[in-house]
């Protein structure tokens, strides 16, 4: 399993490396060569689990299944890219005098870092290194969004410290209980919080020790989902910090956090026999989507706007994955990867456009398209592909969604359909504002720090695949995790 | 023999809880962190106890790392932050001390009805003071809430931890020691973070009071 050391080993040196020289002129090449190592490593591992199936690694700590061999491929993918779109983006912050030296490092090396937790988080079979890797990636990303030492990002981050480090505390509490249960039946080895035991005698766990510690986990990983009522968090610490970081977040951290859920609850539902995990998560996720909805109306930054929409589609999420079933874990698998792509694809567009305009507000963005019709259109290709306009992948997912929850369970369509129509009112409205029209910003930049557009309409590209067409080893991919999620 | 350790266990855990209401009921900054190290230090007492008892080596090894951790050092460092942010005779003001004790009993009668059921099944020796681990948490939890200097809201986040290693230790025979060294590594990165935070929050607001600090609407 070298390929998975490489994955897990590259980014880790990385961190060390960038320590060293992140300031340095070089060091954002240097970014994009470790990420783009990695994400070759991860190509490497995929290709192994696809051809020989699940593997353990380093006697059992390691797990690699269809569930986290996919997420683990994003994961490096989005890193190389948001890597090559923060190569200019952190040339033009210098060069405006946000970026020092110091801070420059600070980033480089703790962007290497906060990837090389959350493919940590992924690939590990031990429930309570899962949550250290969790609680990881927060430290490393709360210095991330403090990094330009604003009020606002320094309100931000703390808000997101104290947030964040509450509500993952409560998960380690749910893992105690979750070993607690274990150590029953397997013994007080170090094996029983491997979840690939845990996985193989979760029916014996004992039903009151579990219903406590779901609870627990829930609220936990939950706060780190962005779930509303614990979604405070998110929308500052995507508006105050640097964009790369913001894309970051709503691709990666999230899908990871729901993913820590989704192994919690695959062992309650073998535990409980009953639908407490299913129906707890059905219902926060409708009442993300529904409250998202409903504040995307009032929003004026449009990072804040899109944070608000990661909300939305992590509630969407969170609500198949409830549903449960093969159909509705499908589409939940599919939504994460369209989500994951297209989102940080909208926050790569928004971060160039903000750093030209020189403003976050979006009545002071105007006429995108005239100033530059690669960045109008990226724009608004990005807003129309989340908003689930056909042919991107996020109409398959959202009518899968849809579909199955109209068959088994009506009552949740109207409120779908509901959020979902308010939800494209708003951010439709906003962006063909920002984008049409007579532009206000000034004239483009330099030739040297020309922004990256490659990164956008890669993913975009991705997504619209997504909707066409999925490949048959991604869908017998999809098809073996939905069925191993059961439900 | 096993009854005298018992006790001990239950004492221990008695003077844990106490502790967290002191610190609910205190004021000074100053006397907090004092507080937080006595809690360290019965944590520390509780861990060697139950290692005692079950002959499970890798627990003195976590009782000897909560030591080193939450009693020297981590104190050591929020003296030395306090002292260097003239904060050192800072106190909450706008706190209704009787009223937050009453919301504190509330808080212990409901985790001790909910770890209730659960207590029962443990197999450890320090099975009855899940409750108390419960309510130590939700405790911190509510001092968080209660405070509005930032140094207060550090010291009930390394309180819930405390707690949390109590549960871990009452609840089972402590996690796996991978886990715990992992644990411990990020209480230690994330206090040096807070400590850092600190120094920039007085930077830019000339104060560490939360209330000046926040300013970003909630919509």
């Amino acid at each position: 399993m070298y390929a998975l050391y490489a994955t897990l080993g590259i980014p880790l040196f990385g961190a060390l490396l960038q320590a060293a020289v992140g300031h340095r002129s070089f060091a954002r090449e240097i970014n994009v060569a470790l990420s783009a190592a990695t994400f070759l490593a991860a190509c490497v591992l995929t290709e192994r689990i696809v051809t020989q199936g699940p593997q353990f690694a380093w006697d059992q700590a390691f797990f690699i299944d269809p569930l986290n061999v996919f997420l683990v491929t994003l994961t490096a993918f989005v890193g190389l890219t948001t890597a090559i779109f923060s190569r200019p983006y952190m040339a033009i912050e210098a060069e405006h005098g946000k970026m020092t030296p110091p801070r420059l490092r600070l980033y480089h090396s703790m962007y290497q870092l906060f990837n090389c937790t959350m493919l940590l988080a992924l690939t590990t079979n031990n429930m309570g290194l899962l949550w250290v890797a969790m609680e990881a990636a927060t430290l490393a990303t709360v210095l991330l969004v403090s990094v330009y030492r604003t009020a606002a990002s320094l309100e931000a981050a703390w808000k997101y410290f104290i947030l964040c480090g509450v509500g993952i505390a409560q998960a380690l509490f749910g893992t105690v209980l979750l070993f607690m249960a274990a150590e029953k039946v397997l013994g007080a080895e170090g094996g029983a919080l491997l979840w690939t035991n845990l996985d193989a005698v979760k029916t014996q766990l004992d039903p009151a020790i579990i219903t406590l510690a779901f609870a627990f986990l829930f609220i936990g990983y939950g706060t780190k989902v962005g779930l509303v009522p614990l979604h405070n968090w998110l929308p500052d610490a995507h508006a105050e910090g640097p964009t790369p970081v913001s894309a970051v977040l709503s691709g990666l951290l999230l899908n990871v956090a729901l993913y820590a859920l989704l192994r919690c609850k695959v062992l309650t539902d073998g535990a409980l026999q009953t639908p407490l995990a299913s129906r707890l998560m059905m219902g926060f996720g409708l009442l993300s989507v529904l409250t998202a909805a409903f504040f995307l109306l009032r929003q004026k930054d449009v990072k804040r706007m899109f944070a608000y929409s990661s909300i939305e589609h992590m509630g969407l999420m969170t609500f198949a994955f409830g549903v449960g079933g093969p159909v509705a874990n499908f589409a939940g698998l599919l939504h994460m990867t369209v989500h994951s792509l297209i989102k940080s694809a909208i926050f790569f567009a928004v971060g160039h456009a903000t750093q030209r305009a020189g403003t976050q507000i979006m009545a002071d963005i105007r006429g995108l398209m005239k100033a530059s019709p690669l960045l109008g259109w990226s724009m608004m290709l990005g807003a129309l592909a989340i908003l689930g306009m056909p042919p991107f992948g996020v109409f398959a997912s959202e009518f899968l969604i849809l579909t199955t929850a109209m068959r088994e369970q009506p009552w949740a369509t109207p409120f779908l359909l509901l959020a979902l129509g308010v939800a494209f009112g708003a951010v439709f409205m906003r962006v063909q504002e920002m984008v049409f029209g007579s532009t206000n910003l000034p004239a483009g930049g330099t030739a040297h720090t020309a922004p990256a557009h490659l990164p956008v309409y890669a993913h975009l590209g991705l997504g619209l695949m997504l909707g066409i067409y999925i490949p048959p080893y991604l869908d017998a991919w999809y098809r073996q995790a939905a069925a191993m999620m059961g439900g | 023999m096993q009854g005298m350790f018992g006790q001990l266990i239950n004492l221990f855990a008695s003077v844990l809880l106490l502790l967290s209401f002191a610190m609910l009921a205190q004021r000074r900054v100053v006397t907090l962190i004092d507080l937080f190290m006595l809690q360290g230090a019965t944590l520390v007492a509780a861990t060697t106890v139950v290692g005692v008892v079950t002959h499970q080596p890798h627990l003195y090894l976590s009782a000897a790392l909560t030591l080193l951790l939450k009693v020297a050092l981590i104190p050591w460092l929020l003296h030395r932050v306090i002292r260097q942010l003239n904060v050192r005779w800072d106190v909450e003001t706008l706190i209704n001390i009787p009223t937050t004790l009453l919301l504190g009993i509330v808080l212990v009668i409901f985790a001790f009805n909910l770890a209730l059921p659960i207590s029962q099944l443990s197999s450890s020796v320090a099975r009855g003071t899940l409750g108390i681990a419960l309510a130590g948490v939700l405790l911190s939890f509510l001092m968080m809430i209660t405070r509005s200097k930032a140094v207060s809201q550090v010291i009930g986040f390394l309180s819930m931890e405390n707690c949390l290693f109590f549960a871990a230790t009452s609840a089972t025979y402590g996690m796996p020691l991978v886990v715990e060294l992992g644990i411990a590594l990020d209480v230690l990165v994330g206090i040096l973070i807070l400590g850092v935070f600190m120094f920039q929050l007085r930077e830019r607001f000339d104060s560490l009071d939360i209330r000046h600090i926040e300013k970003l609407k909630e919509d």
